[in-house]
């Protein structure tokens, strides 16, 4: 599953991003990690039932069934302005599924979100077949998040380094090139709250790393608040604010190492993966070009063999 | 070449070939072209019921596709039998009754095979008011709906993430169908009416970069095919649908030719 061979990365510390950000009071470690309700039914110490007034998006409670499959039991989450939350969790998890709820693209059989007032989304799916059916530019593509002037569209290609793809034809992209592109249909909204899922598949370890910095990057220019699903267990945004474990609901949440050390979070990928949990950070000793084309063409690479 | 049986052929091919041309692109990137089959052969019965009970056809035509569209929308909500498969035992059973139903209230001169292929020289004044006035709301309608109806052909959750009014633009869109298949029927019959609304558009896919242009060629293929064809079936006494399909047919393996060409595209 894994595109690079993670038990090699060791475990770092986390550190601020480059850029101040004012964080929430996340970093506490011993506070935040909290023990959430483990099983189905109501849990002793299940948080109270209010919603964060405070955040863009609060969910309380859901529970939600498909075809016989319990899918998630009893989730609550907030997303907090400026703040990146990294989703990660086994597959089956719910991790997709509880993306489409807040979303509102799915409605749970139980609980309740709340969104800030105006709330804006930008988002990047999991899953995007490019139909070549339809005639359409790269620019106009990026105009349909949002009715926008032609140097507002070239601004946000440019932000996600997709400058010259704005009278290309969308159906001819590359798989690198459609991530920014969708990415910067997502940022035209200027949105409140970006939801990248499964952002980094499909991209090798320096290509994930480039990402990560540009969200990194673009939440410190922007201010919005990021809710990233990671499809890799064990690496994680370095610049996460919070990391949610979730199987079907919140097994472990915290800033990234701390969870790492979750015995919850050790039962769930078991004790090799906590070892080999590691995080992205800034630093990364080449970059590659969106033809994929590392620069320079290092051989150290960390994920080379 | 006066003639006003020409004449009016003319204006209602031209007309419907403009509605046809942003609504048949729709048809072809949303994949509902045997969606608008069904549909076109389903009003084969509005035809029959309107004929035993001597109503304007359009009008009983119209009837029957909105009740076929709601039925589809229903249908479509089980998955045990895949909507294709539906589709295609619907629009066979529409085209069952339909054919059955006029034959029991055939009357001294009803010719089927007008009702099939239509016939575009027996264009009344009232049928190109229904082409004129159904066709100005359809267009509007589409107009209306255009880019939400676009955002959610290139990817449906993503648009309605972004709070877009998905299910309303589909159900416009699928009531504008319904429509036009109704104002087509009389001018190219149950079985080419959707051939006169995807054909345009596919010919003129290859040729466009954006939605609207191809909106626009498929408009200019939707009308020269009227004239020629119009032209061929007098020339040559050829019936007048046909002739107008075999052209957009030509017009679509004229365009499609450089792209098999270069191998893909």
């Amino acid at each position: 599953m894994e595109g690079h061979d993670a038990a090699d990365e060791p475990l770092r510390q986390a550190r601020p991003g480059r850029t101040q950000v004012s964080h929430r009071d996340h970093g506490d470690f011993d506070r935040d990690l909290d023990h959430a309700h483990h099983h189905a039914g109501p849990a002793v110490d299940a948080p109270p039932l209010a919603h964060d007034a405070g955040a863009l998006i609060s969910a309380r409670s859901l529970w939600l069934t498909r075809s016989g499959r319990s899918i998630l039991q009893g989730v609550d989450i907030d997303i907090a302005p400026r703040e990146i939350v990294t989703l990660i969790g086994p597959n089956g998890a719910g991790k997709t599924t509880l993306v489409r709820v807040l979303l509102g693209l799915e409605v749970p059989d139980r609980g309740s979100t709340v969104r800030k007032r105006g709330l804006v989304v930008g988002y990047v799916p999991q899953r995007f077949d490019v139909d070549r059916a339809i005639p359409l530019t790269v620019a106009r593509f990026v105009e349909l998040g949002r009715r926008a002037e032609d140097d507002e569209i070239a601004g946000v290609l440019a932000d996600v380094g997709a400058d010259k793809l704005g009278d290309r034809q969308f159906s001819e992209l590359s798989g690198g090139e459609l991530q920014r592109v969708v990415l910067a249909r997502a940022l035209v909204r200027s949105p409140d709250l970006l939801v990248l899922d499964e952002f980094v598949r499909g991209v090798d370890y320096a290509g994930e790393a480039e990402l990560y910095t540009l969200i990194g990057r673009l939440r410190s220019e922007r201010g919005f608040g990021v809710l990233l699903v990671s499809h890799d267990l064990h690496v994680v945004m370095a610049q996460s604010d919070r990391v949610i474990c979730l199987n079907r609901h919140v097994c472990c949440h915290g800033v990234p190492q701390s969870v790492a050390q979750h015995p919850e979070y050790a039962r769930l990928f078991g004790p090799q993966a906590a070892r080999a949990f590691g995080l992205y950070h800034h630093h990364h000793d080449h970059r590659h070009d969106l033809a994929g084309e590392p620069h320079p063409p290092a051989a150290d690479r960390p994920d080379a063999p | 070449m006066g003639e006003p049986f020409l004449m009016r052929a003319l204006f209602a091919g031209l007309g419907l070939a403009v509605v046809a041309a942003p609504l048949g692109c729709f048809v072809v990137w949303r994949r509902m072209a045997y969606y608008g089959e069904t549909v076109a052969q389903a009003g084969l019965i509005g035809i029959a019921a309107g004929l035993a009970l001597s109503l304007n056809l359009t009008a009983s035509v119209l009837v029957v596709t909105l009740v076929v569209s709601a039925l589809l929308v229903l249908l479509g909500r089980q998955q045990i039998v895949p909507f294709d498969s539906l589709l295609g035992l619907l629009a066979h059973a529409a085209l069952a009754v339909g054919v059955i139903a006029a034959s029991l209230v055939r009357g001294p001169q009803i010719d089927l095979m007008a009702f099939l292929f239509g016939d575009i020289f027996a264009i009344t004044t009232t049928d190109l008011q229904w082409i004129y006035l159904g066709g100005a709301a359809a267009l509007a309608a589409l107009m209306y709906v255009w880019r939400p109806l676009l955002a959610l052909s290139v990817h449906e959750d993503l648009a309605a993430a972004e709070g877009t009014a998905t299910e309303r633009a589909k159900l416009t869109f699928v009531l504008v169908l319904a429509l036009v298949v109704a104002i087509a029927i009389k001018i190219v019959g149950v079985l080419l009416t959707i051939a006169f609304l995807i054909m345009p558009a596919a010919a003129a896919r290859p040729l466009s970069e954006t939605p609207e242009q191809m909106a626009l060629f498929a408009a200019i293929f939707g009308a020269l095919s009227v004239v020629l064809g119009l032209f061929l079936s007098v020339s040559f006494d050829t019936p007048g649908g046909p002739s107008i399909v075999l052209v957009l047919a030509l017009f679509f393996a004229a365009a499609i030719f450089p792209t098999v060409l270069r191998g893909r595209r």
